[in-house]
């Protein structure tokens, strides 16, 4: 066979041989020179194109599920819709109405916020003190470690979330227990005061999943950095003051990050234990069940974008915050 | 770190510390399970049992939990696993071709808006679902898709998780260039060099994606609530939601009965993954 010498790509020639063999029906009509050439040109535009037909489904699900849609909720957010008529632009009116006119959805962000910043440094605490507990070396590890991350498996669902609000119902697991060293507990999730706290443990609950990541991060950290210190007869709290906790601070900003994130969008949970209403007296009122219930239960779809978008630039600027305070705290290597 | 001080005392002591050490681990772990292993012990209990009894074991031992609550209220729960089990295979089916395609393009793969299309994808991983959902929920029922499958599962197969496609695209970059080159050589093309080399070579990643996308989509319980509205196709986590809706606090046996059976899928994949399961956490830091 006669390789085609025309060809500037260098790979070209040995491709094209391999090519017919491969496909013995392809162009079998022609001149050996001829197919050679055509081939490669086939070759060549086959090679322009494939990224884009291996990216074709995703580059449709980009601009058809996400970002034409973000588009459209965007401008959704400056109007009035109610899916039953067209909608209809009202500029910032939803945005005003939010911080205004809306003493719910205040609530619902004070809700929210209690539940993030009491929940994600308590889980992300426990994350880090069960990792490293786990590791210095025992044995079962892995078992162990499956052991604690079950709850992260299970946390989210609605099987949970109805084990929960058994538990902390008035005659629930938690109150038997009180019981038995003579304690008569309340209903912990019909009375507002107490209904976030559950949900709060509930998420602490879960610290399973950043658990593995430090632990996967703790194995990283050099071990002749604690032979040095243990030389220079360095404490328990001052190996972990100065070595294990600098060399973890990146995989502290990273789970911090993505747990602060997740909690904001919580839902299951509070819309299971408190049935869809986010009581008692909207003390269980996620930001997500507010803008569910707007949205999808009052229709109010305009002001359900509005507050969706509200949810994306707070997401956005914690994140922000987040990168820009780490360099006072995060130590990086590099 | 104590143990090379000196001899037999030193080895004792940490002996005495390991078991403790042992000791601590295994009871907070307990401690931690104890509702869940209450909850399955309860399922065996007569309802009025489980709000006087603490113990894990049942006694007597009680099915009829069990077979009350497959009956459900109205519609089964056979119904419920039947459309949870479509649902999550489509899923992941859906996520393994179409997250794979679009990795191996990003990660082997050289065209001229791979930055661009990168930082897109990537852009997408943190955004929060309800930016999107008014349009497509709007999208989805102009097609009369609503109270179909096809919302929760048409989005996988156009790769709309991106979080797997980076996951992927981590795993792709870490495999030797030398074997698409050779494959070149020996006059593979792209498609060939995905199918018969890349992929197989993926499979961890690819067990990972699809261990991750089946508990997400069992668990999922927002997507599902939104389109579905018919009874006969609710999955699991509707299910159970209405079964508690419907008979209030009056059946707690047969409820914990079916939220336990619900668990059960994610078990059995959480224990026969186990090991995609946690490398993958640890490399990507997803959430269960």
């Amino acid at each position: 066979m006669t390789l085609p010498q025309t060809s500037n790509d260098v790979s070209a020639p040995a491709d094209t041989r391999g090519r017919s063999e491969s496909r013995p029906g392809r162009g079998a009509a022609q001149a050996p020179r001829s197919r050679g050439t055509r081939s490669l040109r086939r070759r060549m535009m086959l090679d322009r194109a494939a990224p884009y037909l291996f990216l074709a489904p995703w580059l449709i699900g980009f601009v058809v599920i996400t970002f034409g849609p973000m588009l459209v909720s965007l401008y959704l957010s400056f109007t009035d819709y109610s899916l039953l008529s067209p909608p209809e632009w009202v500029g910032l009116e939803n945005y005003e109405r939010m911080f205004t006119a809306d003493p719910k959805y205040l609530e619902s962000v004070r809700v929210t916020a209690i539940y993030v910043f009491v929940s994600v440094p308590l889980q992300l605490a426990f994350a880090l003190i069960v990792a490293m507990a786990l590791n210095r070396g025992i044995k079962g590890l892995p078992i162990y470690r499956s052991i604690y991350y079950i709850p992260s498996l299970i946390g989210g669902s609605v099987a949970i979330a109805i084990l929960w609000r058994q538990m902390f119902g008035q005659s629930g697991l938690i109150n038997q227990v009180l019981a038995l060293v003579g304690i008569e507990g309340q209903s912990w999730i019909g009375h507002p005061d107490t209904a976030l706290g559950t949900l709060i443990v509930l998420n602490v609950w879960t610290f399973g999943s950043p658990m593995v990541i430090f632990l996967a991060a703790l194995r990283q950290i050099p071990v002749y950095l604690y032979e040095a210190a243990a030389v220079d007869g360095v404490t328990a709290w001052g190996r972990f003051r100065h070595i294990t906790f600098p060399m973890l601070t990146p995989i502290v900003l990273f789970n911090m990050i993505l747990q602060l994130i997740g909690a904001m969008q919580a839902f299951t949970p509070a819309y299971v234990v408190s049935g869809g209403t986010g009581g008692p007296a909207n003390s269980t009122l996620f930001y997500t069940l507010y803008l569910y219930q707007r949205g999808f239960t009052g229709l109010e779809m305009g002001y359900a974008s509005a507050m969706a978008w509200a949810l994306l630039l707070v997401i956005a600027a914690i994140t922000g915050i987040n990168f820009w305070l780490s360099k006072y705290w995060v130590h990086y290597d590099d | 770190m104590t143990t090379n001080m000196t001899g037999i005392v030193g080895a004792k002591k940490s002996k005495t510390r390991k078991a403790l050490a042992h000791f601590l681990i295994i009871g907070f772990g307990m401690l931690m399970l104890y509702p869940v292993l209450w909850m399955i012990g309860s399922s065996f209990k007569d309802t009025a049992q489980i709000f006087s009894e603490v113990s894990l074991i049942p006694n007597p031992v009680v099915t009829d939990n069990y077979e009350r609550g497959w009956e459900g209220a109205g519609i089964g729960f056979s119904t419920y696993f039947l459309n949870s089990t479509i649902v999550a295979a489509l899923a992941v089916i859906g996520n393994l071709i179409a997250c794979s395609l679009a990795a191996y393009a990003f990660a082997r793969l050289d065209f001229r808006l791979r930055r661009v299309l990168f930082g897109a994808m990537l852009a997408t991983i943190m955004l929060p679902y309800h930016v999107v959902i008014v349009p497509q929920y709007i999208l989805f029922a102009q097609l009369d898709w609503v109270n179909t499958f096809l919302p929760l599962i048409a989005p996988k197969f156009l790769a709309v998780d991106s979080f797997f496609i980076f996951l992927m695209v981590q795993f792709m970059r870490g495999l030797p260039v030398e074997l698409d080159q050779a494959a070149r050589v020996d006059g593979a093309g792209p498609f060939q060099i995905y199918w018969r080399i890349i992929l197989p070579l993926t499979i961890p990643a690819l067990a990972t994606t699809a261990i991750f996308t089946f508990i997400w989509t069992w668990n999922d319980f927002f997507t599902p609530m939104i389109y579905l509205s018919d009874p006969r196709l609710y999955t699991v986590p509707l299910g159970l939601n209405s079964f508690l809706d419907s008979t209030g606090e009056s059946s707690w046996g047969p409820m914990f009965a079916m939220a336990v059976l619900s668990l059960g899928p994610l078990f059995g994949f959480f224990l026969a993954g186990q090991k995609y399961l946690t490398s993958g956490i640890a490399t990507t830091g997803l959430k269960g």
